[in-house]
This record gives C-alpha cells, structure tokens and sequence, in this order.
C-alpha cells in the first residue's frame, strides 16, 4: 500500500479531493479503492460542462470483477476529464493519486471541503475495513 | 466460520488478496487478475482448488448407481483413469450440481463436485447410493492443484518421477493416472481443466501441498485466482452452477444438451422431465453475447430480444478479447436485435456461438 498524500481529502467512499492552487479541485479514487477493485476495464467519465452534486454518483469504473460508482466530494461544474482513461483505465491502477484522476470541478461551495476526512482520518478508515 | 485450504498460508504470503467463495477464503487475485488470465492462455498458471469437494464411491454396483444418479452415460468410460463431465439432476430435470466422475475400476469410481454446493450434493449422493449399497466416501484429506495453460504440461512432467514420465506424457484428453511427483509424493494426475487450455488437474494428500506448489513455482508457473480462473472458463465457454444453472434449470436451458444421454432404457434421475420438456418444445435457451461496445456485461442485467426479456448469467470483461462477453438466458425463438440494459442505457450486442476463445485464440465472428 502507498503512503496517503498528506494534500488530499477523502470521501468515506474512497474518493480524493485535491485542491489546486486555482482553487479547482481535482477527483479520484484513493489507492486502497484501486486496489480492492482489481485491474480496471472501462471508465464512465462525466460530462465536461456538467453541473454535479456532492454525495452524487457521477462517474462509473468498472473492473474485471465489479462496476461502482463515483461519487463527487464537492458539488459544482465539471471543467474537465481525463480523457486518458478512455484507452488505459489501468492508469488508475498504477497511480491512482497522480495520472489517474479522473475528473476536475469548479467547487460551488468551498465549505463541503471542510466535511471530507483528511488523510490520518481517511488511513484510519481503511485500518478498520480491513479488519 | 470460513474454510481455508492447506495452501491458506502460501497464498497470503505471496500476496494474495483474499476473498470468501463459498464459505471458502480463497485467492481472487496476487495482484492483477488480468496478468494471471494471460499467464495462463499464454504460458502456465496453477489455481488451488482444494476446497473442491472429492467423493470416492466403492461398491460392487457403483457403475449401475452411476448410471441411475448420472443425466450423462459413465458406460462411456471403459478404460481405467478415464473421466466424464456429467450434470446430477433432480427428478424435475434441474442441475443439483454438475461435476466430473474418475472410472478407477469397477468397486471403485471418484466425483469432483462443486465446492458450494458441497452439503447438498453429499445429502443426494447418500440418498440415492443406498439402494446400490454403494459407499460414499468424502476424502477432504485431499488437496487439488490445477495447472494449465499451453507450457502447463510440460512444466508438470518435469516434476513428476522419471519412471512415471512417458505414461503422463501420453495421457489423453480426460483422463488420469497416477505418478509420483517431487520427493515421491503420491499425485492424481488428470488431464481435464476449466479454462479452455490443456493442462492437468492434479490430486493430491493435502500434507504434500505446499511442497507442489512450491516446486510447480520454481519451474516458473504463475500463481493464478479465482478471478482469472472465472474469465478463462467464461471465454472457454464453460458454465458456472449458481451462476449459469442450478435446479430450476435443464441442462437444454444451460447449453448442456451435449451431456445427456439419453441411451435406450437407463433410467437416470430427471429423465422423464427432460424428454418431456423435449417433446413440448424448450422456452428459454442459453446463447453468447459480445459487447463491441465499451462497458462491461454483467450479471443480472437486463436482455432485450424481440422474443421478451431475458437475463445475463455470467457476463465478464474479457481478458483475451478486450471486450465484454456473456452468457445470457432469453425466450427461444428469433431474438431480432438484441440489447442489454447497462444502468438504463440500452446498448447493442451481438449473439454469437461460443466458446470465446479456445487454446488460447479468439474464435471466429468473435
């Protein structure tokens, strides 16, 4: 397992919330998620343009053995996706912090940041799922 | 409580990722299922499939019990070692398990059942033995190694003892023998798989093992989980019980119409059901699917034929093809253009005959 990216913020659900230093916030899902889904098959990105609701599936990946959904952490207008994923979905699998995002939203309010779990509260999650 | 097999340890500490199958936990993946499928289509992959159920039965009318509790003929296995695939039935022509039977000698055959259905199956097996006073004998103290793939045999043959070599080597299609494997372990060697790749399925005493696994690892098999086992027998064409059939389906509703003998007067469990449902035509029928599409077939999801409403069985990325595949289940007759619903999109797909893929090649219109 990678460490955690002291930087994000985390959804029960597994996403991560990156804010940019344009105040944007890039999603994906966390390395335990990737990992505990299995290789990656097919990505659902959402539509750029889109306006998206925090707690809202809006995106789908789907690995060999199971679909799920993406919920967003903030709610907002999707600026862009990463389209890369279209061909190699299994860039998540092998970075699921960096070149696996998946897409970036222009937040509509910056306080839903405050309810995400920070990284140590997010590793503790994980701890206990697995037990 | 969860079962774990002899090999619980060795899976764990080569990373396994664990899951429950069946009450089992067992292997689903050491790291990428999609890897493991194509070590195994490419090269030489082992699965543990020691928590499947072997039963030995002894008896001087054990072909004859077999002939009555089997839909398929064990008078196909004449020579010694020989094996059947054969579905068990219930009285209404449902599939209480399918499995595959090891003619030793005449007081003396072995089933290989299904791991989930294990309580079941020994329950029917018992019931039915006793007016052949046939003796069932579970052997849990066994443990089962299947490797396959297209380098899978001759890896084997390096380990098993030189005197015993030429005789495996020359091991048919469904058939077993005996051998001595490293250290003299004693090795049930058949030559049957679930993946659509030659290999064996290797019996064992489960003390001996880890030291098999261990020594098949050093000749450079690729430890293999039960998710790239499930895509490799779905591209194979291979049915899954639970998933693809169980009792409320006939083996003419699961593609399995190949395994019924339907020879002139045995009597075996679920006939009369299954020449009757013959005579008035079958309703449902199983067929394969292709996505060309990106998405993923699954199970449970909903088939759209000109005919009604049908059902995907098993539906799974495939590893091989690059492409989803299923089985699905729909109402016989002309299916016109055929759509599976995928989280309220309808999406086109293809009906096409399977297996999907066989030693190791895509089949053709696949």
């Amino acid at each position: 397992m990678s460490e955690i990216p002291g930087d994000l913020k985390f959804n029960k659900s597994h996403e991560w919330a990156r804010v940019e230093d344009d105040g944007n916030v890039r999603v994906g899902i966390s390395d335990h998620a990737q990992s505990a889904l299995g290789d990656l098959v097919y990505v659902e990105l959402p539509e750029v343009g889109a306006s998206i609701q925090a707690g809202h599936g809006v995106a789908v990946v789907e690995s060999v053995k199971a679909a799920s959904d993406i919920y967003s952490p903030v709610s907002g207008e999707v600026l862009a996706v990463n389209e890369l994923l279209n061909d190699t979905p299994e860039t998540i699998n092998e970075d699921a912090y960096e070149s696996g995002w998946i897409f970036l939203v222009k937040p509509s309010n910056k306080a839903e940041l405050d309810d995400l779990l920070d990284a140590d509260a997010y590793a503790e999650v994980i701890e206990n799922e697995d037990h | 409580m969860t079962e774990k097999t002899v090999l619980n340890a060795t899976h764990r500490a080569l990373g396994a990722r664990m899951v429950d199958f069946g009450g089992w936990d067992m292997p689903i993946n050491y790291g990428s299922q999609i890897e493991e499928h194509h070590a195994v289509r490419r090269d030489a992959g082992m699965f543990d499939v020691s928590h499947m159920t072997v039963v030995d039965l002894h008896g001087a009318r054990t072909r004859e019990f077999l002939r009555h509790l089997l839909a398929n003929n064990v008078d196909k296995l004449k020579a010694q070692g020989k094996a059947l695939y054969s579905c068990m039935l219930n009285e209404r022509g449902g599939v209480i398990d399918d499995l595959i039977v090891y003619f030793f000698d005449e007081g003396h055959f072995r089933l290989v059942v299904n791991a989930g259905t294990r309580a079941k199956d020994l329950a029917w097996i018992e019931l039915q033995a006793k007016a052949f006073a046939v003796e069932v004998k579970e052997r849990p103290e066994f443990a089962m190694i299947a490797v396959q793939g297209p380098n899978a045999r001759a890896k084997v043959l390096g380990l098993v003892h030189d005197v015993d070599r030429t005789r495996i080597e020359k091991l048919g299609k469904f058939a077993a023998a005996a051998a001595q494997g490293p250290h003299g372990m004693p090795l049930f060697v058949a030559r049957t798989g679930y993946t659509g790749e030659d290999g064996f399925e290797i019996i064992l005493p489960a003390e001996h093992a880890v030291a098999l696994w261990e020594a098949l690892l050093a000749v450079g098999v690729t430890p293999a989980g039960l998710g790239a086992r499930d895509t490799l027998r779905l591209e194979a064409g291979m049915n899954l019980y639970g998933q693809d059939m169980d009792e409320s389906v006939s083996p003419w509703e699961a593609n399995l119409g190949w395994t019924i003998a339907l020879d002139e007067g045995r009597n075996f469990i679920g006939r009369t059901a299954l020449e009757k449902q013959k005579a008035e035509g079958v309703k449902r029928v199983m067929v394969g699917l292709v996505l060309d599409e990106k998405g993923v077939l699954r199970h449970e999801q909903k088939v759209l034929t000109a005919n009604g409403e049908g059902e995907i069985l098993s539906g799974s990325f495939a590893p091989t093809l690059n492409k989803a595949v299923a089985f699905a289940r729909s109402p016989a007759g002309e299916p016109g253009d055929v759509r599976v619903d995928i989280r309220g999109r309808e999406v086109p797909v293809r009906i096409v005959k399977y297996p999907f893929v066989r030693d190791g090649k895509p089949q053709e219109g696949i």
